[in-house]
């Protein structure tokens, strides 16, 4: 069966889609088929032209949610609308919290199964082929649905390029949300923003990552200098957040970001599957632990076995030294 | 206050993990463990009913072949009884037919919270624990990593992609917990011992009064076809520093024109 229709959960933020909006709106094209945007906040109107320019030819927009969470909000529009006789044949969400929170409540609302995790998707006939990378990316599964739409995927970050269709702005139709009750009654009273310095964890070229090898929070500096250094970010493993030494912002894995860069250095993470999952795909990845049977060395283009609190420092004067 | 908990038994993640070559399932053979980040959402519920002056905490988990031992794990922490539902049907069961047990199995006490896990170690599909809020009615708030209950409100710092948020909802709901809420404590050896003899209800997809076409294999909505192992990527070249390693790094980086 051919894809007829596919809806896709468009975040934004600060007035501008999530890159992973547009990369799903791109492979969302790449499988065939309209594509409708569900979109809410201040930032629908500014938004709907990237979103026509990747593919979208309709925006639905909930408007202002009122500080609610979107996962209630949007997931029961969409079930209202499924209700009212519109048919997708898949929904894409992305695996951000509110993607999450959405495709989990759409699934118990319509009776669909989910996919999550998704990294690559794929028409095989007329079965939808959903990749997921399982056991920290060593192996590579295929699922598919057994049953009827609406086909309910979540997508991790980074698995598609986005790129431009060069469509024309979107027709945008205001949707109210249903009255959803206790279940929409959790709302956002206040926001928190981490600052960061430098480029962005998940667009650096270089990304310096510590873990709990570090020994301590202190000696977390010492990474941010080298990234520093190198124009790139600073990263963390899950450890050393769940540890409280440095924001969750920096958080690079299945539970955080997943980073790209072209360069990634670990410095005192052993490689957890949780870890690997968000930094594999690095171009290039060094890793520096004291310990050899780390798995992280078999991911590593160039590994030291070696002190972290030895080997950095000494990194960090030899490209000062060089001016 | 009353607080269920969902709780997954896995096998020990330090051993790896394996996919049945027939039926393309996790491989669940061995002892099970209370999966670790179970541990914040148990632990949670304890200081909340601590602090609410009284109240029961009860663990609800599915498990093949009434599989208790991880049920144990939470309990010699101090919660206060189990649900545990065991049933051959089950098995093959998609995230939303177990979701439908598990919310069946947590109506069949009085609570005033669920508390889960963002997700389960093992699986990961993160969906779970929010399907579990719809079935039941419930609001929901994913990723906490701070919980309080004042003036019969929940009150809740959650991770965003730029900071966190607080977060206000009714009761009864649903929260999902980070490893970060709370530092789980160690069983003593009296919970240890105590936790032999506490409660768990044991129960059957029948006796929740699901309807059996609604899990198990034959219930899910997907369905396994292929696996295939990944292209590795190849380990590169290894040095043992003696204290000049970094000359390495900094050559490697001058190859990649980063330096």
């Amino acid at each position: 069966m051919a894809i007829t229709t596919t809806w896709v959960f468009a975040e934004a933020f600060d007035g501008r889609p999530l890159p992973v909006t547009l990369e799903l709106l791109t492979k969302a094209r790449e499988l065939g088929g309209s594509i409708e945007a569900w979109t809410w906040g201040p930032d629908a109107t500014a938004i709907a032209p990237a979103l026509g320019a990747h593919g979208a030819t309709k925006v639905h927009d909930l408007g202002d949610l009122g500080g609610a969470l979107p996962g209630v909000p949007v997931a029961s529009a969409m079930a209202a609308a499924i209700a009212a006789g519109a048919a997708p044949d898949l929904v894409l969400f992305p695996t951000t919290y509110d993607g999450r929170d959405a495709a989990g409540r759409l699934s118990a609302k319509i009776d669909r199964s989910v996919l999550t995790n998704a990294i690559d998707l794929g028409l095989d006939g007329d079965k939808l082929k959903v990749g997921h990378a399982i056991f920290g990316a060593t192996m590579l599964v295929d699922a598919t649905f057994t049953g009827a739409g609406p086909w309910l995927v979540a997508v991790r970050p980074k698995s598609f390029a986005a790129s431009e269709s060069g469509g024309a702005s979107p027709s945008v139709e205001t949707v109210s949300v249903p009255d959803t009750g206790a279940t929409g009654s959790a709302v956002v009273t206040q926001s928190h923003v981490e600052e960061r310095e430098g480029p962005k964890l998940d667009e650096a070229d270089v990304v310096v990552s510590g873990g709990r090898g570090l020994g301590e929070a202190d000696k977390y500096s010492m990474v941010e200098e080298l990234a520093k250094l190198l124009k790139g970010a600073a990263g963390a493993s899950r450890a050393i957040v769940d540890a409280g030494w440095v924001p969750y912002s920096h958080q690079v894995g299945q539970t955080g970001k997943t980073v790209k860069p072209n360069v990634y250095i670990a410095c005192g993470i052993s490689g957890a599957t949780q870890h690997l999952v968000g930094m594999k795909g690095a171009k290039n990845i060094i890793a520096i632990n004291k310990d050899q049977e780390a798995p992280i060395f078999a991911v590593a283009d160039l590994g030291v076995v070696g002190d972290v609190h030895k080997v950095v420092p000494k990194l960090i004067e030899a490209i000062k030294a060089r001016g | 206050m009353n607080v269920a908990v969902c709780v997954k038994q896995i096998p020990d993640p330090a051993t790896p993990g394996k996919l049945d070559p027939e039926t393309k399932t996790l491989v669940r053979e061995g002892k099970l463990i209370m999966d670790d980040s179970d541990s914040y959402g148990v632990e949670m519920a304890l200081q909340l009913v601590d602090k609410a002056g009284g109240g029961e905490v009860t663990l609800v988990s599915m498990a093949p072949n009434s599989e208790v031992s991880g049920l144990r794990n939470g309990l010699a922490m101090g919660a206060h009884k189990g649900v545990l539902i065991s049933d051959p049907a089950l098995k093959g069961s998609d995230a939303l037919g177990t979701a439908k047990v598990l919310a069946a199995a947590i109506k069949r006490n009085e609570f005033d919270l669920v508390l889960a896990a963002t997700e389960s170690t093992d699986g990961y599909t993160g969906t779970l624990p929010v399907q579990v809020a719809e079935l039941l009615g419930l609001p929901s708030i994913t990723f906490a990593k701070h919980v309080e209950i004042a003036d019969g409100k929940l009150k809740v710092n959650r991770q965003t992609e730029a900071g966190y948020d607080e977060v206000e909802c009714s009761l009864p709901a649903l929260v999902t917990v980070t490893a970060g809420v709370v530092e789980p404590r160690y069983p003593s050896f009296k919970g240890i011992m105590a936790a032999k003899s506490k409660p768990v209800d044991e129960v059957t997809v029948a006796d929740l009064g699901v309807d059996v076409a609604q899990v198990g294999q034959g219930g899910s909505g997907q369905e396994l076809v292929k696996v295939t192992p990944a292209e590795e990527r190849k380990a590169g070249e290894v040095v043992v520093d003696e204290g000049d390693a970094h000359q390495n790094i900094v050559a490697f980086l001058e190859k990649l024109k980063v330096l």
